[in-house]
């Protein structure tokens, strides 16, 4: 496989961040509305904040500032994709701040080393890691904020600090007197920013752990929201993209006259990943690439089919590969009696709703990008590289996302734009089509995995294995290596740690690459390997005659938290209790993120092989919680996500091309075939784990379990075949 | 030239006559709260309405809307459903990424419209036609049936 960038190795976030260019934002005001609710920020001061934060404003760090009137402002390095960080990053400063939550706004982070995310060590939103990674820092600086502020009242009073306590926005004396955040602004500058801060005990906690609306809705729901796609600039010329259609080919040869012609078309250009045209619009542009006549050398994966990758997969499975994690001998059981079974996963698209844009300008100045990014901080230095700057010269500008599940933090289409940009000398917009934006690689990889597993005379079990195959995401991404003992951590998560106890236990990972370029898709690795492992302990369980959750119950005596969601869904689930006629249930369980999961599927079949799924009941234990509401619907989003990946979700390629397009051949879920979905949270006092991206990977085998519930079939491949279950 | 009402005002465009209404209203415009999901019509992303009807905008030229009355996003306050239908959006927190929702609010006052009382069934038959990629549906139809019982409190 080619890496198709490089990712700097240190991503130089320099603190080269101007105050705004008036006119510019100007220009962002749009349809003759100004932004809404939320102000997208190109004006934080990066370093030297104190000194450059504006007369009256209280700023004791990079993450928030107070005005006179009392109003908060947090500054939020992390994109705001769907999953509420604008909300619940806002929450923790806020809680420890004491601030009153109606008077809290938000606004997005420029790439500055202040906003990187203490997991990645760059400026980066993914891997469910927001608040994992946010929890203390965030609260911190809230709290940092609120000691100069509790000491600024009490130099004003003239008493000690430990006469005053907070709340809503105010410091209030022991005797009744108080003085209003906004007021306190001037004196709360002067005051030394705290070495050390005390957190609240939890159990004082006033605005996490409830519910409470997001900053991002009113925008939202008036279309005053800008998404990169919405970025306009004078004198820019949109682009629509040829590139080719085998992965890795090049162009040969091309002939624009065609596309010259059509009006709105301004310019034709080609770069290293195939040829563009510029126009007026969308629409020209659009057209005149549709009427390029362009000759590909398709290049070594001419011939590239599903069927000769499911092969390359499932040859290297039964091979073997790299030791991933063994328990006991698998080599001496002796079995009563064992089975054995192979899984199967295809490419994903990750289909966000906002097909993948950006806008680059490229001046003499420098370049500057506006974008709907999870990886600005990488991209700064991406960037810089590839426009032959110094990082310090890329500004780029976070734009709400209009979805990103991974697929957002890869470079690619803001590289393009900048190369675009560059060559245009004139703004360009590079917009993919919906086609272009289902054939942009970047899948969620493909795999098979081999699994056996003995039971003794009494059957329980003894062994149990598995022999991974896929290809590496790790030395896919370009920031990582495969690790010396040759075990991809992204092809492995899931099913090296599964959490079941067995005496005997084998897992092998054998890398194939087939050449296609893969990337992170919601969660990862266990988006496929929750669905074999859980899948195949349900074969085990029926192996076993065992009740499913009564099976996973016995042998997670060692884990306590997967036991807790497991039997917290089963009983909100009535989990053997009678259900109507011809509806069936399936349980599965996943820890993923550092959050627990597990899922009851209501799910019934048709004679035709129709798949209904009725209703699902989720347990998720992510630990402590900043907003239930927000982790209610994560859960439920990842869900349907799931729903649509279990029941429709195929990337597959002939001849070298991929085969699918627009929704019509790569299908959604729809309102209509969507279930009831409850989400019953875990009272925890653990350290928070992910939410983003933990509902989705027990839901397929949930779903696979409960057809197998229902009919005595075992579908072992994604999507799930229903057409096996057309009854004669 | 082609001369189409939007949200109100007689406005003449000068994008080729095949040009879908969408990219008139976005590019030429620069009204951007209608959204690109598809360009065929099969994700709801760009619904608009033409004379009170839902369409996907993406597949409308704009010749075949000139002399007809657009109504987008942006005038959707002002209208006594479009309004309560927002006003029941920002009540429940419907959207997550929030890109399909412009579509899903078109399509949804659309319906409320015409229905007051919009069974499982009508919503079904209404929405099926928006994707959220964020899978906010049960919220959708929640919001839904808020708006519609928000309307019938008021008469
Ligand atoms: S963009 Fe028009 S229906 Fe999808
Ligand atoms: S809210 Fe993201 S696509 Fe609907």
């Amino acid at each position: 496989m080619t890496t198709i960038f490089n990712w700097s190795s240190e991503t130089e976030c320099t603190a080269e961040v101007a105050l705004g260019n008036p006119s510019r934002r100007d220009f962002l005001k749009v349809g003759g509305m100004a932004l809404g609710g939320l102000t997208l920020a190109f004006a934080l001061p990066g370093t030297n904040r104190l000194a450059q934060a504006a007369v009256g404003t209280f700023q004791p760090n990079a993450y928030l500032r107070i005005a006179t009137d009392g109003q908060v402002t947090v500054t939020c390095g992390l994109s705001e994709m769907g999953q509420g960080v604008h909300t619940s990053i806002p929450m923790l400063i806020a809680e420890e701040l004491d601030a009153d939550w109606s008077s809290v706004r938000v606004e997005q982070a420029p790439v500055d080393k202040a906003f990187n995310n203490p997991y990645f060590k760059m400026q980066a939103t993914g891997g469910s890691t927001s608040i994992r990674a946010h929890w203390q820092p965030m609260r911190e600086a809230g709290a940092a904020a609120r000691s100069m502020l509790v000491a600024a009242a009490a130099q004003t009073w003239k008493v000690p600090v430990s006469e005053c306590r907070t709340e809503s926005g105010q410091v209030i004396h022991g005797s009744g007197k108080s003085l209003a955040y906004g007021d306190l602004v001037t004196t709360a500058a002067k005051q030394d920013v705290p070495a050390k801060v005390v957190l609240k005990d939890p159990a004082q906690f006033r605005l996490l752990g409830r519910d409470q609306h997001r900053l991002d809705t009113p925008p939202k729901v008036d279309g005053s929201a800008k998404y990169g796609l919405d970025v306009r600039l004078p004198g820019m010329l949109t682009a629509v993209l040829a590139r080719s259609p085998v992965p890795g080919g090049k162009v040969v040869s091309f002939d624009a006259s065609k596309a010259k012609a059509v009006p709105g078309v301004r310019q034709v250009l080609q770069i290293p990943n195939g040829v563009a045209v510029l126009a007026d619009g969308y629409w020209a542009a659009r057209k005149g690439r549709d009427l390029l006549d362009i000759k590909w050398d398709a290049g070594p994966l001419a011939s590239l089919s599903s069927s000769t990758i499911s092969k390359m997969f499932t040859d290297a499975a039964s091979k073997g590969g790299a030791l991933a994690r063994a328990n006991g001998d698998v080599s001496t059981v002796k079995a009563n009696h064992s089975i054995a079974a192979t899984y199967e996963a295809p490419y994903l698209s990750h289909s966000c709703m906002e097909p993948l844009n950006c806008t680059a300008s490229v001046t003499a100045d420098g370049v500057e990008i506006w974008a709907g990014t999870q990886s600005q901080g990488p991209a700064q230095g991406i960037l810089s590289h590839v426009a032959g700057v110094a990082p310090g010269k890329v500004k780029i500008n976070t734009m709400y996302l209009g979805g990103g599940y991974g697929r957002r933090f890869a470079p690619d289409f803001t590289i393009d734009a900048v190369l675009l940009a560059k060559a245009a000398g004139k703004p360009v917009k590079l917009v993919y089509t919906r086609e272009d934006d289902t054939r942009a690689y970047f899948y969620r990889p493909a795999g098979v995995t081999q699994f056996s597993a003995g039971f003794d005379q009494a059957g329980e079990p003894i062994a149990f294995t598995a022999k991974v195959s896929s290809p590496s995401l790790m030395e896919a991404s370009g920031f990582m290596k495969l690790p010396a003992d040759g075990v991809d951590n992204f092809a492995v998560e899931g099913t090296r740690d599964q959490p079941y106890e067995f005496p005997n236990l084998r897992i092998e990972y054998a890398r194939a690459e087939p050449g296609v370029q893969i990337w992170f898709w919601r969660s990862v690795g266990h988006s496929q390997n929750a669905f074999f492992v859980e899948s195949f302990i349900d074969e085990m369980a029926a192996a076993a005659k065992a009740d499913p959750y009564q099976f996973r119950r016995k042998l997670l005596d060692k884990e306590p938290r997967h036991r807790a969601v497991l039997d917290l869904a089963a009983s909100a689930a009535d989990w053997g209790k009678p259900l109507p006629a011809g509806v069936h249930r399936g349980i599965a369980v996943a820890e993923s993120f550092g959050s627990f999961v597990a899922e009851v599927v209501e799910a019934s079949v048709s004679a035709d092989g129709g798949v209904k799924v009725h209703r699902v009941v989720c347990a998720v234990d992510c630990g402590h919680t900043v907003n239930p509401q927000i982790i209610r619907r994560q859960m439920e989003s990842a869900i349907i996500y799931g729903m649509t990946a279990a029941l429709y979700g195929k990337i597959t390629f002939k001849d070298g091309r991929v085969e699918q397009g627009n929704f019509d051949s790569y299908p959604m879920v729809r309102i209509n075939e969507v279930p009831r979905i409850e989400v019953h949270i875990m009272q925890s006092s653990e350290h928070p784990g992910g939410v983003g991206e933990p509902g989705l990977p027990a839901f397929a085998p949930a779903l696979g379990n409960a057809i197998f519930a229902a009919t005595g079939k075992r579908l072992r491949q994604l999507p799930l075949n229903t057409s096996e279950l057309k009854r004669a | 030239m082609t001369t189409i009402t939007v949200n109100g005002k007689a406005v003449t465009v000068t994008a080729t006559p095949d040009t879908p209404v969408l990219w008139v209203l976005r590019d030429e415009l620069g009204m951007t709260g209608t959204k690109f999901g598809c360009g065929m019509a099969l994700c709801g992303a760009c619904t608009v309405h033409l004379n009170g009807e839902p369409v996907r905008s993406c597949s409308l030229p704009v010749s075949a809307a000139a002399g007809h009355k657009i109504t987008t996003i942006e005038a959707m306050s002002v209208t006594p459903v479009g309004s309560a239908v927002q006003a029941s959006w920002l009540a429940l927190d419907v959207p997550q990424c929030g890109y399909c929702q412009s579509g899903q609010i078109m399509s949804a006052s659309a319906l409320l419209a015409k229905n007051r009382t919009p069974s499982d069934g009508d919503i079904d038959q209404a929405m099926a036609g928006n994707i959220c990629r964020c899978g906010t549906y049960n919220q959708i139809r929640a919001a839904i049936k808020d708006a519609a019982a928000s309307m019938s409190g008021r008469g």
